[in-house]
């Protein structure tokens, strides 16, 4: 293979990215065209959650963004855009918080997922991870990815499922360093 | 194919850089390739080139923040293209772009720096780029800021920018600096990259991007990882690009 141009390097978002990537920082001016929303047919559901440092103090300031497949389980549908961003500063309470619906399983040895994307300040290059559904038990045991992470460290990548008032809510938080540091990956 | 080559990029943890310590992970990336077929890997599916669109005045910062006046400051021209590692134009990719104004403040609530707030500049942009990978901002160059990371701590004049490519394989989050700048040998933020690397993120100065009696242009071209793309022979200018 031909030798390829090299990339151009990764920095942290730094802490003033809600300028940019959140419409509440601008009184409503320039409001971007990424929301906090996924729109389409299919279970609504809310995906809530925290970012934890080293230190297990709650970080303010990240950036978490999701990628998923519709409800049928596919990436190529022309009118489900399964992209959406939050951040951890829109409250005192550092809950990120996105409105999507459930995705489908994409293989058949596969557990629906929601692949998460993390950014803050103090991270250089960001990071990778998947969110899997808490009540997906059988489909989660079948999972090829899933089967190969480490039993200690599996249930950090399991949102956990909350049936409220009819609401349907997964939380599903991060941690950056010690004994329950999340799984990330390399893609 | 291989994951996304972690070594041209900074590492989660680079001591210098202080919250660095407590916030990047511990534990090695799990390679997912690995683990999985490509084809079935969400990261690498789907496309999310030409999804999202801007409105009129997003790529141009002189004029999107104006409140009754002009934002202060030296104008400039900020355009490159963004290509793939193969060297193909990405057409259709999402750049966002946040910045201080020329005074080193951000409009953010959070930025306690005592300098002047513009009343006339958000420092937000926003533009998709054309079918040739080309993008184009016009701003005022932003100033210099203090931090707290370490004694007489300044971060280089730097304009934050983020890319949305095809996939999430390609996302990019990164920040261009300027050419001569002194206070890029003492930031750990830009010294965290690759000694080899570091130069990708400096942009340069070029007179035919400037605009006579208007702007002065500054070109900062972009490599995306193009996760998906097919590498095609002779594709490759060898020694163009960088
Ligand atoms: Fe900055």
């Amino acid at each position: 293979m031909k030798a390829t141009l090299p990339l151009t390097p990764s920095q942290t978002v730094g802490p003033f990215f809600t300028i940019a990537m959140s419409n509440c920082e601008n009184e409503g001016r320039l409001s971007s065209p990424v929301g906090n929303e996924i729109s389409g047919m299919g279970e609504p559901v809310i995906l809530v959650g925290r970012v934890f440092d080293g230190e297990q103090n709650m970080v303010p300031d990240a950036l978490i963004e999701i990628f998923q497949a519709d409800a049928a389980g596919s990436f190529t549908n022309p009118d489900f855009l399964g992209f959406a961003r939050s951040h951890t500063g829109n409250n005192t309470d550092g809950y990120y918080l996105l409105k999507t619906i459930k995705p489908g399983a994409t293989g058949s040895s596969a557990a629906p997922y929601i692949s998460a994307i993390v950014y803050m300040r103090g991270l250089l290059t960001h990071v990778y991870t998947r969110i899997y559904f808490s009540d997906e038990i059988d489909a989660n045991a079948e999972d090829a990815i899933l089967a190969q992470i480490d039993d200690g460290r599996r249930d950090t990548l399991i949102a956990q499922r909350n049936d409220s008032d009819g609401v349907v809510t997964y939380e599903f938080n991060i941690h950056m360093q010690g004994d329950k540091e999340t799984v990330f990956f390399s893609i | 194919m291989s994951p996304i080559d972690l070594s041209q990029h900074p590492p989660f943890i680079y001591p210098d850089y202080k919250s660095s310590v407590s916030r990047g992970p511990l534990q090695s990336p799990i390679d997912l390739v690995g683990l999985t077929n490509q084809r079935e890997s969400g990261e690498r599916s789907g496309s999310l080139v030409n999804r999202f669109s801007v409105g009129k005045l997003d790529h141009d910062l002189i004029r999107n923040g104006q409140q009754g006046g002009l934002p202060l400051g030296e104008r400039m021209v900020v355009s490159g293209c963004v290509v793939n590692q193969w060297g193909k134009p990405e057409a259709g990719v999402l750049v966002e772009a946040w910045q201080a104004n020329a005074s080193g403040r951000y409009a953010h609530r959070v930025d306690q720096h005592d300098a002047p707030i513009d009343p006339n500049f958000l420092g937000v942009g926003r533009c998709v780029t054309d079918r040739d990978g080309n993008y184009r901002f016009y701003t005022i160059k932003p100033g210099a800021y203090p931090w707290k990371n370490h004694p007489n701590a300044w971060r280089p004049q730097h304009i934050h920018f983020s890319l949305i490519g095809e996939t999430i394989a390609d996302r990019l989050v990164t920040q261009m600096y300027f050419p001569g700048d002194p206070l890029l040998e003492y930031d750990p933020i830009f010294s965290a990259v690759p000694a080899n690397a570091r130069e990708r993120l400096i942009s340069n100065f070029d007179l035919g991007i400037t605009e006579a009696d208007f702007a002065l242009g500054y070109r900062f071209d972009i490599v995306l990882a193009g996760i998906n793309a097919t590498p095609v022979e002779n594709d490759l200018d060898e020694g163009g690009h960088n």
